[in-house]
């Protein structure tokens, strides 16, 4: 069954029209790949799902419920956990913090209970440790645990941001071009880490990411976009072929079969 | 140079980072538990007093540090919570409920009153909240005079002693016992806030202070813990108000101004924000410069026979003291604090850009 489904969902900014008519399945376990160029409305489509957006025509659904009807700090509460494009870390906190507060949405004591820090409370933050815990070991956060995000090189924060999505146990996960500014061998340990969340872990993966290798690296299918409409889906090769595909990214020159990140 | 080595989660969880820092705050509980003593010595109980004062000025400190400090909502409006406290307290107190109960009670229904007023602009961001939360200031000692009978108006209410199971407690009759109650207070708040701070609550409010867009994308709902938030700093600057008001023994429309407003924000900038310690380094600096400045004043006239008369001194002597903060300790007094200890704990490998937060990335990307 699939996991995430929307159909025919278009969004406007004023004039814009930034998604148009897309629809899209994500199954369960897969990792399904989002491409375009700068401005095709990927960004938009995850923020869609977030609901920080209201589409104005079209169905989202996820395990079979409406998303549409909740409101985005409600969306986490099904089981999708999110990145940022340009980061969106809680910067005056430690990296531990930070995942921490990925936990939320397991949350089980109210007020009350915290402020006198009931029995209840200890040994939910107990459990909330032992999560993150294991979080920090997957992904080698070991010698940033206690850092505070401000000081943190742009590829730690990167890595953090995943975990603090991961900490949540999600369903669903939402990458927001996970590689973008990592070095080569970082990019190819974020490559380990989506194979392992997706095989070890069971979570499927709905990325947007401008470097095609780490698309074919990870991703079973691919869906192109440009200006808001869907160009192809199907393989990262089948789609790099696309005629639409090479129409689209003619002159801007950034789709290839090595894959060239962009700056 | 100290390690610390974890050995379960509880070292993460547990109050205090080593043993060491425990033993620290365990001296520091025997220090302020002690202080009173010295007074008996010497006979004299006029600087318990001031003591007391800066205590209650923590205490709402405190309430205002975990708004803006931790949920970094701005408020220039506490001093009306305050006064909520003080008056809801002379008026339980004069209905003849027990001061155990009317205390906890006038917090709490000040805590009430903030968050309703409060919900209408949480919505808004931070300048409007500032904005409003400046209006109802000003418009506070207007209220005052119109609530009358209530408050006694221009003319002022006297505030009733505290009476515990029939132990009578004054300011002025029984400073030691004042001085003992308030720290109480004081402590309990600080574990109730250290609490919240290791717990969900507690870093929820930091999450929504640190990025809106990502506490919604973590689930936490903005409005419900910016109101949670609003509720827990009114009801410890209403607790705050309504020991100010058995301190001062006598309160007016004057007492709870814009002033005091603007001194607790103020207040916990110059201490740190963001730390629970600011509000303590913050209440004790504002509680020494009238102290100073009057000893000061006394020595120049004694002395050399110098009469220094400058009306607004204290004021401006602390708008000075807030610009230097600004200009050049942004993190306050506990972040000079945190900068000697660091440099005495890692001797000799500090290095000076060790508390330089690394610029932010541009967020053109950002959800509007
Ligand atoms: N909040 C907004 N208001 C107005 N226009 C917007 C907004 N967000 C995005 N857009 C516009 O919608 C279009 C799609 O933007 P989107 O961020 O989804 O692109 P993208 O595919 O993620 O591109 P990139 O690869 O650069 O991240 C762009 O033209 C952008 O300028
Ligand atoms: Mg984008």
């Amino acid at each position: 069954m699939s996991l995430l489904e929307i159909d025919n969902v278009t969004l406007r900014f004023g004039g814009l029209v930034a998604v148009d008519n897309v629809s899209l399945r994500v199954n369960e376990g897969e990792v399904f790949a989002l491409v375009g160029p700068n401005g095709a409305g990927k960004s938009t489509i995850f923020n869609l799902i977030s609901r920080f957006y209201d589409p104005a025509e079209g169905r989202i659904r996820f395990d079979g419920k409406d998303l549409l009807k909740h409101t985005a700090d409600q969306v986490p509460s099904f089981g999708i956990a999110r990145t940022f494009q340009n980061i969106e870390l809680f910067e005056q906190a430690t990296v531990l913090q930070n995942l921490l507060v990925g936990r939320h949405r397991h949350r089980k004591t109210g007020m009350l209970s915290n402020i006198v820090f009931s029995p209840k409370a200890y040994r939910e933050e107990l459990r909330h440790r032992e999560a993150v815990e294991e979080v920090i070991e997957f992904l080698n956060l070991q010698p940033y645990r206690d850092k505070m995000i401000g000081g943190l090189p742009y590829g730690v924060r990167k890595v953090v941001e995943l975990g603090r999505a991961l900490a949540s146990e999600p369903k669903l996960l939402l990458l927001d071009e996970p590689a973008s500014g990592l070095s080569v061998e970082e990019t190819q340990d974020m490559a380990f880490w989506i194979e392992d969340i997706q095989t070890q872990m069971g979570i499927s993966v709905m990325m947007v990411e401008h470097d095609m290798g780490l698309v074919s690296a990870v991703s079973g299918r691919v869906m192109a976009l440009s200006d808001g409409k869907e160009l192809a889906t199907g393989t990262a090769a089948e789609v790099q072929s696309h005629p639409a595909v090479i129409e689209a990214y003619l002159g801007t020159g950034e789709i290839s079969k090595t894959g060239t990140s962009r700056a | 140079m100290r390690f610390v080595f974890k050995t379960s989660y509880d070292a993460d969880i547990s109050l205090f980072k080593h043993r060491a820092q425990a033993v620290w705050y365990g001296l520091l509980l025997l220090l302020v538990l002690a202080t009173p003593l010295y007074f008996v010595a010497i006979g004299d109980a006029y600087l318990l007093g001031e003591i007391t004062g800066i205590l209650i000025l923590a205490i709402a400190g405190m309430g205002l540090m975990l708004l803006t400090g931790h949920t970094g909502l701005p408020s220039l409006g506490h001093a009306t919570f305050m006064a909520f406290g003080c008056y809801l307290n002379i008026n339980l107190l004069g209905a003849g409920v027990p001061w155990l109960i009317a205390f906890p009670l006038s917090g709490l229904i000040a805590g009430g009153l903030g968050t309703m007023i409060a919900l209408p602009v949480l919505r808004l961001h931070g300048v409007y909240l500032a904005l409003a939360t400046l209006a109802m200031s000003m418009l506070t000692s207007d209220f005052v005079v119109i609530a009358e009978p209530w408050t006694g108006g221009i003319a002022g209410a006297a505030v009733p002693d505290i009476n515990i199971f029939g132990m009578e407690i004054n300011r002025y009759s029984t400073p030691y016992k004042f001085y003992y109650l308030v720290l109480f207070v004081a402590i309990l708040i600080v574990w109730f806030y250290r609490n919240l701070l290791r717990t969900p609550t507690g870093r929820s409010f930091t999450a929504v202070r640190d990025s809106e867009i990502s506490a919604r994308a973590m689930g936490i709902n903005l409005t419900r813990t910016k109101a949670m938030s609003f509720f827990l700093s009114a009801t410890a600057a209403g607790l705050a108000g309504a020991l100010f008001g058995h301190s001062a023994g006598y309160v007016t429309n004057e007492t709870f101004d814009l002033v005091m407003s603007i001194t607790l924000l103020l207040m916990i900038v110059i201490g740190g924000l963001g730390f629970i310690h600011g509000a303590f380094f913050g209440a004790i600096v504002v509680g020494i410069i009238p102290v100073a400045i009057a000893n000061g004043r006394t020595f120049l006239s004694t002395t050399f026979d110098v009469n220094i008369n400058v009306p607004g001194l204290e004021s401006a002597l602390f708008a000075f003291i807030l610009i230097c903060f600004i200009l050049f300790e942004p993190m306050g007094l506990y972040g000079r604090w945190l900068k000697i200890r660091t440099y005495f704990e890692l001797f000799p490998f500090y290095r000076k850009d060790m508390f330089k937060r690394q610029k932010s990335y541009l967020k053109t990307d950002r959800v509007q």
